[in-house]
């Protein structure tokens, strides 16, 4: 098992969890907030859509479902 | 039975719109054919950076007039025309640059000199080791194919979509060509030729820049005469987004992407603001400027009833507004509020 933070929370992930995994198995519903404020999510999960982007240690606009977790990692979800 | 309307404007482009505009605040019935959509060419593909450049006193009274007229427009333009009044940077990367920052200010009444400091406090995320720069406050940018849309709508201007092949068959009082860099399909002695350029675009990273920057090296891509040259210069649009420039290359009618000088202007971009290389580009893209050969605009009467507005090269969405005060002041005759002599196209057969 991992240990990644969730928006400041501990979450235990297995080793081959992708963030998009983790982030549904944390009860995360909205990755990223559209441009008229409106929650989005995976579609796609195969890295097409970017519609789970999200905030990976910092860096902004990272595909959830195309990045795997290391141990330590910071993932932002608003 | 239809008649002729007063002002027959070819290019529905934000020269084009802007002189709509104007000649219908007049009280000329005024219509515009474009084969395009409005706003659809160049005016499309440029930043909207609404810009006061000084390389010669005809440029900076055109472009100062002009940006004191977008500035008068910014409160009636709609929200989705993004007007806003972000400043220009000036970047000085070494001591000479800063010097002539400093010569430069004197021509901008309200800008501040910043000395490095300054410059890290104004924009943090510029590389360490550069000199300082020059903040213009009053420039803007705007998004130019809805501002020209809503220029066309004012005027209550008749757009026809449509190829014009013959000028000069057109029924009009008076027949305006602002066709941009390909006016010289129409009318082939224009000392007009088409100077490409690349954009591209990024996804939304807020706050990370916030005025237009660009380096003072600009001016020597803009106004030199190199076949290919690229330079610093970004936007960042009211959505967060990055609009990475700029190219000029000449001899290019090719619309593709070029990828090695893209590469050379995305590098140039990097090595000002490093954290750029870990943004996401969305889109590039590319369009045709219209230069002429002393990267001053064609603003006024070429014969008969026939007028001229193109040329405008990277500038024509900050001078579309003057343009259009000069082009109406000679089709009504009165008296222009710069003068217009500079900017005639007889400039070239004299």
């Amino acid at each position: 098992m991992l240990k990644i933070l969730v928006n400041n929370a501990v979450v235990h992930v297995p080793a081959n969890a992708t963030v998009a995994a983790a982030l549904l198995h944390a009860g995360t519903a909205g990755f990223r907030r559209s441009v008229t404020g409106a929650p989005r999510g995976p579609l796609c999960a195969m890295g097409v859509c970017m519609e789970c982007r999200v905030t990976i240690d910092g860096q902004p606009h990272q595909l959830a479902c195309q990045t795997f977790c290391r141990e330590g990692m910071e993932i932002t979800a608003p | 039975m239809t008649h002729s309307p007063d002002v027959l404007i070819v290019g529905a482009g934000i020269v084009g719109a802007a002189c709509a505009y104007e000649l219908a605040r007049e009280g000329a019935r005024v219509e515009v054919i474009d084969s395009q959509p409005p706003g659809g060419g160049a005016t499309a593909a440029g930043m909207g950076h609404l810009v006061v450049l000084d390389d010669n006193p005809a440029e900076l009274a055109l472009s100062q007039l002009s940006v004191a007229l977008w500035r008068e427009l910014a409160d009636q333009l709609p929200q989705t025309a993004e007007f806003w009044t972000c400043g220009t940077l000036w970047i000085a990367a070494n001591e000479a640059e800063w010097e002539a920052a400093r010569a430069k200010q004197v021509l901008y009444p309200d800008s501040t000199l910043l000395d490095a400091q300054a410059l890290y406090e104004a924009e943090p995320q510029l590389r360490p080791g550069l000199a300082g720069g020059l903040l213009v406050p009053g420039d803007a940018v705007v998004y130019a194919p809805v501002a020209a849309r809503w220029l066309l709508e004012q005027a209550n201007a008749k757009v026809t979509r449509r190829t014009v092949t013959d000028i000069t068959a057109l029924q009009a009082g008076a027949v305006i060509c602002a066709t941009g860099a390909s006016a010289r399909t129409l009318l082939p002695d224009l000392p007009v030729r088409p100077r490409k350029g690349h954009l591209a675009i990024t996804d939304r990273y807020p706050a990370m820049v916030r005025h237009q920057l660009v380096e003072l090296g600009y001016l020597q891509s803009a106004h030199g005469d190199a076949a290919e040259s690229v330079a610093f210069n970004l936007q960042p649009r009211p959505t967060g987004q990055l609009l990475i420039g700029s190219s000029r290359q000449f001899d290019s009618d090719a619309p593709g992407i070029d990828a090695p000088l893209l590469r050379r202007m995305l590098t140039r971009a990097f090595e000002f603001l490093p954290g750029l290389a870990h943004c996401q580009i969305l889109r590039t893209w590319t369009g045709f400027r219209a230069a002429t050969p002393d990267k001053l605009p064609l603003i006024g009467r070429l014969r008969d009833h026939l007028y001229i507005a193109t040329g405008h090269e990277g500038l024509g969405v900050t001078t579309s507004l003057g343009t259009a005060k000069l082009i109406t002041a000679e089709i009504l005759g009165r008296r222009p509020p710069i003068a217009p002599e500079p900017y005639r196209p007889e400039r070239f057969h004299a």
